[in-house]
């Protein structure tokens, strides 16, 4: 018997160090809150499937992340929204893509995984299950903020794509201090060695629609075994090249690298500055938050009373 | 410099020992004429990416495989294509998913690559991207063959979900030898890159995402070694497949034989799925849990390979 652990993230990018009051303390406050339901979650002896879903789910409803409400907009201005979940032990796993008006992803992630002979559901097959399943959906106005139409239209006008967290231009003071969200994630081990990864997004601002990134794509967003459980965040181009979920484990079980080593090294080799972090923890009860971006929202907790909620490095 | 070396497969399943001729032949047939257009391509130096694009196109356009014409059909009774593709050396990647009228997938899928800021595009902005670009496109007709038609209503009867691959009952004898194709290459000089194809499963739900078009599950390819898989994509995810043969070869230091071998053991139960990979040194590996794998090889060296069941 370990202890057991808990990570999560709001996503990691070019989160400014000068990011308001305004715009950082909600954003704290809901990490807190997410942490606090694992951590009551896995006390309870829930098993680490329903302690990450539910902390997703928690992070899908809260506006300031870039997953369910508050998912960035696609190029056309509607919200195409993925997710997906991990069992370590079992290696059961289960993923959507292009879900448009399903409150809470994961959750149809998780019945694609247990009701059907299938790992992954997209688009219209996705969106007619969900409703076959009487899952909870939605109009799209629901998830759509006003941050999020200021954001794609920034993008725009810069024709670009640009990952969420992008440092305020002085032609739009509308959105100074913007684009502080990503995707969203939890990873989880109880006390019998129990891993489980979720990870859920609403992708990136101003993308073609019918594009796919890292989030349902197990391996590169989302991984667990019997060693670790992983949910990486960043620029999903990158994340699926260097398959960074699989490859932290890859590392520990190949390699014999800790936790802590596998996931710094994924990171570092994962593409430039800039593009990604993760949170892991492994079947030993440790926690890694590894990012090479200026900061990743992030928090943990382990059962030695250890917790954290934080944005950039600690000094 | 090294040699050259290329390995293809048209699927790996439960193919009969007793296939009857007038299925087994056309196949074999096939998997040579694709392995001779690869070798072609390699000796004229073309790019890997290059050459397992045009020998997955060939097999796409092959009636008798599991993707593009001839791609096995959804409950519904329609096509949903998928594929990718990846650059070992720069680990590029393109993919593709929903497809229902593009003839070539896999070069849609490389097009996403080459185009877009994105790695993956799928269902009607796929088929929108597709005709942004000019790609060939053909009526639903042009996919669907008699035999597909009846194995999905073989598995609607049975209810169930199948591989492709199924020991025939005697309303359909000698049926359902097809499966996911793929290519490997590696040229002289160490470049490698690996795609993948297929039309999935039959009797599958409309949006089913297998496999084929997740970069480290059925395709992958680095700096060591491309891969492409082939079986129940379901066990080809949960392992990571193509991805782990990579790794153990990295991180292990296995060779690509031994790193092939175990990872295809390690993936699930028997009859779940088979791989062809090529390493950076010109090796080339094809193992399979499967009853059989159509498959294909060459090396530089003048070896070539093609075959259906294990060597005795």
């Amino acid at each position: 018997m370990v202890g057991w652990a808990i990570a999560l993230h709001g996503g990691a990018g070019d989160i400014p160090m000068d990011l308001p009051d305004e715009r950082r303390i909600p954003r704290e406050t809901a990490l807190r809150h997410c942490l606090d339901l694992g951590v009551s979650a896995l006390k309870s002896g829930r098993h680490p499937l329903d302690v990450t879903e539910l902390v997703v789910r928690e992070l899908e409803n809260h506006p300031d992340f870039n997953a369910g409400k508050g998912s960035v907009l696609t190029t056309q201005g509607t919200v195409e929204m993925e997710a997906s979940i991990m069992d370590g032990k079992t290696k059961r796993c289960g993923a959507v893509s292009g879900l448009t008006t399903v409150v809470n992803p994961i959750s149809v992630a998780r019945l694609v995984m247990e009701k059907t002979p299938h790992i992954y559901l997209g688009f219209d097959g996705a969106q007619a299950f969900a409703r076959a399943h009487g899952v909870e959906t939605v109009e799209s106005s629901h998830f759509i903020t006003p941050e999020n139409i200021a954001r794609l239209k920034q993008a725009k006008e810069f024709n670009r794509v640009q990952l969420d967290y992008t440092a305020p231009t002085p032609n739009l003071p509308e959105v100074s201090g913007d684009s502080q969200i990503g995707t969203v994630g939890c990873v989880a081990v109880d006390s019998a060695g129990n891993l489980a990864s979720a990870t859920s997004t609403g992708g990136y601002v101003n993308k073609m629609v019918g594009r796919i990134g890292d989030t349902p794509v197990i391996g590169a967003g989302t991984y667990a075994n019997h060693l670790c459980a992983v949910s990486a965040t960043g620029k999903g181009e990158y994340i699926i090249r260097a398959t960074v979920a699989r490859e932290v484990a890859a590392l520990m079980e190949y390699k014999g690298l800790s936790l802590t080593e596998a996931a710094a090294y994924a990171v570092e080799q994962s593409g430039p500055r800039g593009c990604c972090g993760l949170v892991a923890v492994s079947a030993n009860g440790e926690v890694a938050m590894p990012y090479n971006t200026t900061g990743m929202f992030r928090a943990c907790a382990t059962e030695d009373g250890y917790t954290e909620v934080a944005i950039w490095p600690k000094n």
